[in-house]
């Protein structure tokens, strides 16, 4: 048995906690959260050991595995302090709200030999993984531009001030929608060399952004845009949505279900056809242990334990791919500081017309 | 509980199989007419139970259903509490304790205040519990809700932190304050189905996806068989068509195959669907139950 503790009770917390709980191969062995509340609910029914101290509970707990769902501003001293103590650590995204720390916090699991993971739960999205399966065959050719969106109804009014609701303490739509969308496209396009046109703007917060716009910039001219909006009604929950265009198709993926164009230049993939292939959850999902919100939130954590128990060295979510979408967050946040790289009073190139060619030289004379 | 209960998934956006259908779903029923007309399509091809949800819209239902006594006298409300999305809202804006506040009703009777204020106080979770149930049933005053059930997100989240008490809170008050049946919605039918046996919550009445494709059964599908075949519960099977994987004659034969079914629940938006549907039931119920039970 994996003996793990859940650490900060939020609704993430809590989530991780009722998943993992019912873990064949796991004891929960504490929760810690900094509300004595909830907790002393928690022990009297269920007998679940307690603390409202982290370090008090790394020193008396005997642990394998932390998962941590505290506010993201304090993330990084957590996972530090649980893997200088030796164990396998599943936090909560985003990773940090510090770059030099995620890289560092990367570098210092692979030195412990410790499993990492982000609890990106999109990359175990079946319609997801098969786009990101789809890429790597490439089955629509040469990809030139990706739309990545996200939207959903959580910030419909002015609020009071807690964490969540301060970018610099890791609120806002940016840290908290935008992340998933900018997540999927590390997985699938890897690193941008550049951000442009980001704007990161309030609907209805006053220290931080509800909505989230810009451009990626990859190698080879691939590039992205990412569209989210986290005050929009319309949707009755987080929606988020792939668009990717090719030389030789497209795709289109949300959760439930993944639509390929495929031209007759596609090299095609077994199982599709050419033109219009649709492929829903039902088919891409794989059944999981126990389900309490998604197939994803069940199955991210049990491959964390299976990483654990089996020592696997493949690691979906590890810290440094987490480091790489925590890198882009903070491009677009210099990026979007800067404003418009173009003003309307710029003084604009004059452009040169050649005179050549057909048409240049019948009109001339 | 009759053979046929119609669910309310289809009137309020939500398509496992489909973002774009949920939508246009969502539109199509905007207007609170256009879900009763369909109702009044299933009352009228017999199926006189509406398995729903606690969603706010629900009410003007219920509004409608009481203001036309003499159309709807045999009409059964089977409530499914809470809406989570409305908690889970709240909780990312105010905590789980927050949430469970902001949901208890401002200003009442003292005996609400006590349940409430005592309840908070001594970490006593029943006071609350049933306030909340108090809360959500509110909307079905004067209507028949002989089963109350309790959402499986709800359920499956108190199954895995190990929190049984809760059931036990749950069952209790829905037959005492209602005289109602509780019932349990879950995707972890066999884990649930053992924690109820040991709360000794005798034959309960539990909802899960039972489908041919396995579709979000967990818990294995070799594990609902058997529990279908050697567990004491009335089992109503949703899903049944997995989200539209299975052709519906072949979902419909093989649910009535199985034992220990005594309900399904369906969604549908035209008459025709629902009649289909119902034809269908008709034609291989009797025919497998007479196999199961042989």
């Amino acid at each position: 048995m994996i003996r793990i503790a859940v650490v900060g009770l939020g609704k993430m917390g809590l989530s991780h906690h009722s998943i993992i709980n019912a873990h064949p191969n796991v004891t929960l062995a504490a929760v810690c959260d900094a509300t004595g509340y909830v907790l002393d609910v928690l022990n009297k029914y269920t007998g679940v050991r307690t603390f409202t101290d982290f370090d008090e509970m790394l020193r008396e707990a005997e642990l394998d595995a932390v998962i941590i769902a505290t506010p993201s501003s304090m993330h990084g001293a957590m996972v530090r302090a649980a893997l200088d103590k030796g164990l396998h650590v599943f936090c909560e995204k985003p990773f940090s709200l510090d770059t030099k720390e995620s890289d560092e916090l990367a570098a210092l699991a692979l030195e412990k030999g410790a499993v990492n993971q982000v609890g990106y739960h999109y990359r175990f999205v079946g319609a997801f993984q098969e786009v990101k399966r789809l890429l790597e065959l490439g089955a629509i050719g040469e990809v030139s531009h990706v739309l990545a969106e996200a939207y959903g109804p959580v910030v419909m009014r002015t609020k009071g001030s807690t964490w969540r609701t301060q970018r610099t303490a890791g609120g806002g739509c940016l840290y908290d929608y935008a992340a998933h969308p900018l997540n999927l496209l590390n997985w699938y396009l890897g690193m941008p060399h550049g951000v442009g046109g980001s704007v990161l703007n309030s609907v209805f917060s006053k220290e931080t952004d509800d909505e989230v716009f810009g451009t990626l910039y990859f190698d080879g001219g691939k590039n992205a845009q990412i569209s989210v909006n986290w005050s929009d009604e319309s949707y009755r929950k987080m929606s988020t949505k792939i668009s990717i265009w090719g030389t030789a198709g497209r795709i289109i993926a949300d959760r439930q279900e993944i639509q390929v164009y495929l031209r007759d230049t596609a090299k095609i993939p077994d199982g599709y056809q050419l033109g219009w292939n649709l492929r829903n959850t039902t088919e891409l999902t794989d059944e999981v242990g126990f389900y309490v919100r998604g197939e994803e939130y069940s199955a991210q954590l049990d491959y964390f334990v299976k990483c654990i128990a089996e020592k696997r060295p493949d690691n979906v979510n590890s810290f440094s791919s987490a480091a790489e979408t925590d890198k882009v967050i903070a491009m677009m946040i210099a990026d979007a500081e800067k404003g418009p790289s173009v003003s309307n009073d710029t003084v604009l190139p004059t452009p040169s017309i050649k005179k050549s060619g057909i048409f240049s030289s019948l009109f001339s004379k | 509980m009759d053979k046929l209960l119609f669910g309310d998934n289809q009137f309020f956006g939500v398509n496992h199989m489909s973002e774009e259908k949920a939508r246009s779903q969502a539109m199509r029923f905007q207007d609170i007419k256009t879900v009763i007309e369909v109702l009044d399509n299933a009352y009228d091809e017999g199926i006189k139970t509406f398995m729903c949800t606690t969603h706010e819209r629900i009410a003007l239902v219920c509004d409608h259903m009481r203001a036309n006594p003499e159309r709807y006298a045999d009409y059964k409300f089977y409530p499914c509490m809470p809406y989570a999305h409305k908690y889970a809202n709240a909780m990312t804006d105010h905590g789980l304790l927050g949430a469970i506040k902001n949901f208890l009703p401002e200003e009442g009777f003292i005996d609400s205040a006590m349940r409430g204020g005592m309840s908070l106080a001594k970490k006593d979770i029943e006071g609350i519990t049933t306030l909340l149930i108090d809360a959500e049933m509110k909307m079905f005053a004067g209507l028949q809700t002989p089963v109350i059930f309790l959402q499986n997100v709800v359920v499956d989240f108190l199954l895995g932190l190990g929190f049984n008490e809760a059931f036990r809170i749950f069952a209790n008050h829905v037959k005492a304050r209602y005289g109602a049946e509780p019932g349990f919605i879950t995707m972890n039918m066999p884990k649930l189905l053992d924690v109820l046996e040991e709360l000794g919550i005798e034959n309960p009445i539990v909802c899960a996806n039972i489908n041919k494709a396995g579709f979000r059964m967990s818990g294995g599908f070799e594990a609902y068989e058997a529990s279908l075949k050697d567990k004491k519960f009335r089992a109503i099977a949703m899903s049944v068509f997995a989200s539209g994987a299975i052709p519906p004659e072949e979902a419909i034969e093989w649910i009535c195959e199985q034992p220990n079914i005594e309900s399904i629940v369906f969604g549908a938006s035209s008459r025709g669907n629902i009649r289909s549907t119902r034809e269908l039931v008709d034609r291989y119920w009797q025919k497998g139950h007479a196999k199961s039970v042989a």
